[in-house]
This record gives structure tokens, C-alpha cells and sequence, in this order.
């Protein structure tokens, strides 16, 4: 029972940590994004449409990462560039996503917004480890490799290496101390005489190209192909976990696997009476992630103090 | 009121900033869905005489644009009026939804009242339901700090979940498996406009629009009352523009907080009326089908003002209802169309809303002379 469980919380956090560490990019260099649902759908719709014309899962990755970025360029331009607010840049761009998405698909390919169904060779396949299939049976160790460790595709073992790569690079790099302080005190960056615009577009880019990967996870690996309005509020609870993380790698990674655990519980939890509690409403289960990240802002968790400059467009003092 | 605008669009002229401005947004807006359609291998000219056909051409067509506006001038009047107590509340389409838990409450278990006290009753079930669901965020926010962005956010899945629980497990019609609750009784409907006006004499065609519109068109006035013509309005706007001069003049940011979100979660409760008691007659799953996050654009195109947000919502309904004509004449475009529309007012009127400011400031300013 558990390790099947475990399994699928990886596979179901995958999209939640790389749309996460997404979210830390942008956020952490004062941008608020609440568009990572967006991004990630454009992206999943883009990867589908492209793999199934060319047949490539790698061109359909790009084609994600690409329309993903170009969002991201979008939010930049209106939220760095003119300074208009955050939130609506990002909600428009939710809403253009989830209309141009339905709209194309079924104008494109005629299947009631659904791209064609995606042979294994167009997707990204499960790796087998060396004697996965031999310990598989085995209890204990035999089966955490076996099943838990082994037989995912590459994109989830892409997910986990970029939390400490997204850790590395912001706080063991130049551009990383460049970008934290970016969300803290952008004034002192410009005083160290680094340009905020620039910084923070590098930044939305780094938020789009792992909401593109995100979303790519979405259409060619855990499905074979687009469906309408997938992300189903995944990047929300992205962004909640990322806010749960109290906006650092390894705990909003910690959070994407918690909220995931709580996912693949509620599938489970399905018309199963729990001894002594009954039936647990699957519903509970789901608003869980929701009901937390609300619990952790009013402080009753902990404190989450967002970026100080988070959501302020930066005006260069003359 | 001075004649020259100020902040972003600092020296323009007032009537470029309240007409030209939005007006070359929206011109934006459309712009690019039209490029939309030329990718999809349509002809945008011929969507444009669809859609304005479709939302206005004929009698009950008319009727239709006016029922979506109805949804749309109360969400965007809740947006409008949280906006001006500085706050942003995206929990529009969850206030609106456990809103129609009251409504429905009122309708199903009070039904021995007649109609002239049941709709009262369910009017005071939406907006007390709206309000409470809206009191949550504004309280963390008020007494606790905690952003109303992301808790609304989270609030609008909150209020999913707890209504699929409710209306799968607790209020679904016994032996059904459908998720709604049982019918309401037949003098709990509102009674549709075009048999209120065929009572008085006036004959128009029958349409789902109901007597939600006029009480949308009451509130607006209500609104606009209550935000420039009382003192509790003065409050709420001077706490939004500026909470620390506000609190100078002996006014408490936190309290405007609470009464902003309860009066905007009312407003969005309302909605349900239109839906509900006007055209459903019973609860239904995700009967707010976005028209709360509508209400945000609805808003942002109105500019805030109650006239302004039945502007755009007759706007926004000629979009809804002419879409639907759209989708029915061109099957290759759908409904969604509207949806891709509406992000992108969004995106051109609310985000990018001084993207022209220079070049406006330009070509005005250098004729003027300045």
C-alpha cells in the first residue's frame, strides 16, 4: 500500500515543484505570478499540438518551453516595462490561456479542444532502472527501488535535480544574490549598478522555460496528449506551495510533495471507510492544500513573509 | 475636478484619459482577437457582423445580452468596489457561488413564505452567504496581514470543494444521482421581464432576463451612492487611497477592509439570483461557470465606476450572447472565443492600461503646444 501511494505522490508533485521552483524565480525577483496556471497550459497545449505533428517529444518540449517564455515575455512587458499591476497581468494571462488553448484545439485538430492521442514514441517513456524489474517483488528496499526510485520518465527525474540546481543558482551565484535582492531592495541594486529591468526579465525567463517544462510533463508524460483546461488549478496550488515554502527551493518542494501525498491520498480515500472515522469526504482531502497555505498566511503556522518588494513596480530614481 | 489627469497618465487631458484611453485599449484588445481568428482560417469582419447581429439584431436576442450583463454587473460591481478600498478580490466567483447556497437555503426550506417574502428572504441569503464567504480573507488580511490576493484565490477552491460536498452528500435530490438539489417552488422564481412587463402592458420577447437586472441596474445607483454620497463611502475611498492619511483623519484601514469585502461579497452573492431563482430553479454545480473572475474585467473596463461597469457589462454580455450565435453560424470557433477576448481586455485594459500614455502624450500635447 505505501509504496504505491508514495509512487504516485511523485508522479503527481512533479508538475507542482517544477511550476513551483517557476514561481520562485519570478517571485523572488519582485514579480508576483499568479500566471503559472496559464504558462503551464499554453505550454501543455503547445507540447501536445507539436509532438503530435512531428512526432518528437523533444520538439514538443521546446514548443512548450517557447510558448511558455513568451507568456512570461508578456507579464515582463506589461508588469516591468509599463509597471501595471501584477495580478491582473496575470490573470488576464490565466484567461487568455485557457480560451486560446480551447479555441485553436478545436479549430486545429476538430476534437472537441483534445489534440490527437500521442503514440509512446511522440511521448517521454518510463525508464526502467538496471534490475528494477528483478527486485521489484522483493519487500522492503527491493521495492523502493524497484517501483518508487525506478520507472518514471526523465522529466520527473528533471524535476527533482532542479530543486537543488534552482537552490545553487540562487544562492550561490552572482545572478542569484543579484535576484533575491532584486526582490528585496531593488534600489540597492541599481545603486550596485545592475539595471532591475534586466534582472527581472532574466528572471521571468527562468520562470518560463520550467513552467514550460511543467506543463510539457503534463501532455506528453503523465497523458498522452492535450486535454481542455488540464492544469486544473495546479498552478494555483503551485503558488500555494511555493507560499507554503515560505518561497525557498527545498521547502516549497517539501510542499509540492506534501500537497501531491494529499492528492494521490484522495484518489485512494474514494468510498473507503476509515476505521473509527468513517467515511472521509474526498472533498476535505482536496481543499486540504487550499485550507493550509490559508492557515500558514493568517500566521497561525509559522509566518510566510513574502518578498519585501513583491508586487512593486520598481521606478529608477533620477 | 481638475481638468488634467494625474499619476501614470500625468498631463493628458481628462476626456483622453476616461474615453480615448480605454477606448484605444479595447481597440487593442480586439485588434489582437482578430488576429486570433485569422489564424484559425475565418474571416474576422464576417465574426464582427455575427457577433453584433447575434447580441443585438433582434428582439430576444436583446433580451439574452442584457441576462448575461445582469451576472456581470454584479461581479464587477463587487470587484469595482473592493478596488476602491485599495484591495484586489479574485474570490469574486466563490462569494458568488456560496452565495447561492443562501439563495437556494432561502428557496428550498422557506418556501411556505409567499413570493412577495421569500424573495427578500433570498436576496438577504445571497448577500449574507456572499458576505461571509468574503469575511474570511478580509479578516486575515485586516487583523492578520495575510495578502486577500492568494487567499481569495485559495477561498474560490475552498468554496468548490465544500459545494461539491454539499451538493453531492448533503443536498442532492434523494434517489438522484445528479449533483443539484430538487426543483424550487414555482413562487420562488423570479418572474422573467418579459411577463412583469406584459402584466403592466408593455409587450417585449421572451428571454431568461429577469427581474435581477433591474435590482443589478438598483444596485448600481446604490453603489455609486453609497461610495460619493456617504460618509461610510468617504471612509472606505480615503482608507483605499491612502491608509495612512485615513488613519490621520481618525478613520481604521483594517475596519474599511472588512466593510469593503462584506459589501463586495454581497454584491457578488447576487449573481446567484440571476442564475438561480431566474433561470435554473434549483442548485446546480459550478453555476458561476467564471463570471466571477469576469467581473474583473468587467471592472477594469468601467474603470471602477458604477456607470462604467453597466457600460462594460452590456459589453461584456453583447460578447457572451453574440458568442453563442458565433459558435452556432462558425462550429469552428467556440464559445471559448469569448473567454479569449475577455484575457485579453484584461491584459490591454487592466495590465497594459498606459501603454499608449506616451504616445498619446505626444500626439496631443505637442498640438496643444506644450
Amino acid at each position: 500500500m505505501a509504496v504505491p501511494v508514495l509512487d504516485s505522490t511523485l508522479r503527481l508533485s512533479v508538475p507542482l515543484i517544477l511550476a513551483a521552483l517557476a514561481g520562485l524565480f519570478s517571485e523572488r525577483s519582485g514579480i508576483i505570478d499568479i500566471g503559472l496556471e496559464g504558462k503551464m497550459l499554453g505550454a501543455a497545449f503547445a507540447a501536445a499540438a507539436t509532438a503530435a505533428l512531428t512526432g518528437s517529444p523533444w520538439a514538443g518540449l521546446a514548443a512548450g518551453v517557447g510558448v511558455s517564455v513568451l507568456l512570461a515575455m508578456v507579464h515582463g512587458y506589461a508588469c516591468i516595462t509599463h509597471r501595471g499591476n501584477q495580478v491582473v497581468s496575470g490573470l488576464a494571462l490565466n484567461i487568455l490561456a485557457s480560451g486560446l488553448t480551447a479555441v485553436l484545439g478545436v479549430a486545429w485538430f476538430a476534437q472537441g479542444g483534445r489534440t490527437p492521442q500521442l503514440p509512446g514514441e511522440a511521448r517521454f517513456l518510463l525508464l526502467e532502472w538496471p534490475g528494477a524489474a528483478a527486485l521489484r517483488d522483493m519487500p522492503g528496499l527491493g521495492a523502493v527501488y524497484g517501483e518508487l526510485l525506478s520507472g518514471h520518465n526523465l522529466l520527473v527525474y528533471l524535476a527533482f535535480l532542479a530543486v537543488p540546481a534552482v537552490g545553487w543558482v540562487l544562492y550561490r551565484t552572482r545572478f542569484g544574490l543579484r535576484l533575491r535582492a532584486a526582490g528585496e531592495n531593488p534600489h540597492s541594486v541599481d545603486a550596485a549598478g545592475v539595471p532591475v529591468p534586466g534582472l527581472r526579465y532574466r528572471a521571468l525567463v527562468c520562470t518560463g522555460v520550467l513552467c514550460g517544462v511543467a506543463g510539457t510533463y503534463l501532455s506528453l508524460a503523465q497523458s498522452a496528449g492535450f486535454i481542455n483546461d488540464m492544469t486544473a488549478g495546479k498552478g494555483y496550488i503551485a503558488l500555494a506551495a511555493l507560499i507554503f515554502g515560505k518561497w525557498r527551493p527545498v521547502p516549497a518542494m517539501l510542499a509540492c510533495l506534501l500537497f501531491g501525498l494529499l492528492d494521490a491520498v484522495a484518489i485512494r480515500l474514494q468510498g473507503t471507510d476509515i476505521p473509527g472515522v468513517g467515511e472521509v469526504p474526498v472533498q476535505l482531502v482536496q481543499a486540504l492544500p487550499y485550507i493550509l497555505t490559508v492557515v500558514l498566511l493568517a500566521g497561525f503556522i509559522g509566518r510566510a513573509v513574502p518578498p519585501r518588494a513583491l508586487g512593486v513596480p520598481y521606478v529608477k530614481e533620477r | 475636478m481638475s481638468a488634467v489627469a494625474t499619476g501614470p497618465a500625468a498631463g493628458l487631458p481628462r476626456w483622453a484619459v476616461l474615453a480615448l484611453l480605454p477606448g484605444l485599449n479595447l481597440l487593442a484588445a480586439f485588434a489582437v482577437s482578430g488576429l486570433v481568428v485569422v489564424l484559425i482560417g475565418e474571416n474576422p469582419w464576417q465574426v464582427v457582423r455575427i457577433l453584433v447581429w447575434g447580441a443585438f439584431g433582434f428582439e430576444e436576442a436583446i433580451g439574452y445580452t442584457l441576462f448575461y450583463a445582469t451576472n456581470f454587473i454584479f461581479t464587477g460591481l463587487a470587484v469595482a468596489v473592493a478596488f476602491h478600498c485599495g484591495l484586489f478580490n479574485i474570490g469574486g466567483e466563490g462569494q458568488a457561488y456560496v452565495g447561492g447556497l443562501g439563495v437556494a437555503l432561502v428557496c428550498l426550506h422557506l418556501d411556505f413564505l409567499p413570493f412577495a417574502l421569500i424573495v427578500p428572504a433570498a436576496v438577504a441569503g445571497a448577500a449574507l452567504f456572499g458576505a461571509a464567504w468574503a469575511f474570511v480573507p478580509a479578516w486575515l488580511q485586516a487583523r492578520r496581514g495575510s495578502h486577500i490576493v492568494i487567499t481569495t484565490i485559495m477561498f474560490n477552491f475552498i468554496a468548490a470543494s465544500v459545494m461539491v460536498y454539499l451538493l453531492v452528500n448533503v443536498m442532492a435530490r434523494p434517489g438522484s444521482m445528479e449533483p443539484e438539489t430538487r426543483g424550487f417552488a414555482p413562487h420562488a422564481y423570479l418572474p422573467p421581464m418579459h411577463e412583469a412587463l406584459g402584466a403592466v402592458g408593455i409587450e417585449i420577447a421572451a428571454s431568461p432576463l429577469n427581474l435581477s437586472f433591474p435590482w443589478a441596474l438598483l444596485c448600481a445607483a446604490g453603489v455609486w451612492l453609497f461610495l460619493w454620497h456617504t460618509r461610510a463611502g468617504y471612509r472606505l475611498r480615503a482608507a483605499g487611497a491612502s491608509p495612512a492619511a485615513a488613519l490621520y483623519g481618525g478613520i481604521s484601514p483594517p475596519r474599511q477592509v472588512l466593510v469593503a469585502m462584506l459589501v463586495s461579497g454581497a454584491l457578488a452573492g447576487f449573481m446567484s439570483l440571476n442564475e438561480l431563482m431566474g433561470v435554473q430553479h434549483r442548485l446546480v454545480l459550478e453555476f458561476t461557470a467564471g463570471y466571477g473572475f469576469a467581473g474583473i474585467a468587467v471592472a477594469l473596463m468601467g474603470r471602477g465606476h458604477p456607470a462604467g461597469v453597466v457600460l462594460a457589462s452590456v459589453l461584456f454580455g453583447a460578447l457572451y450572447q453574440g458568442g453563442a450565435e458565433l459558435a452556432f453560424e462558425v462550429p469552428r470557433i467556440t464559445r471559448d472565443m469569448v473567454v479569449v477576448i475577455q484575457g485579453l481586455v484584461i491584459l490591454f485594459a487592466g495590465a497594459l492600461e498606459f501603454m499608449f500614455v506616451p504616445a498619446l502624450r505626444a500626439a496631443l500635447l505637442r498640438r496643444v503646444g506644450g
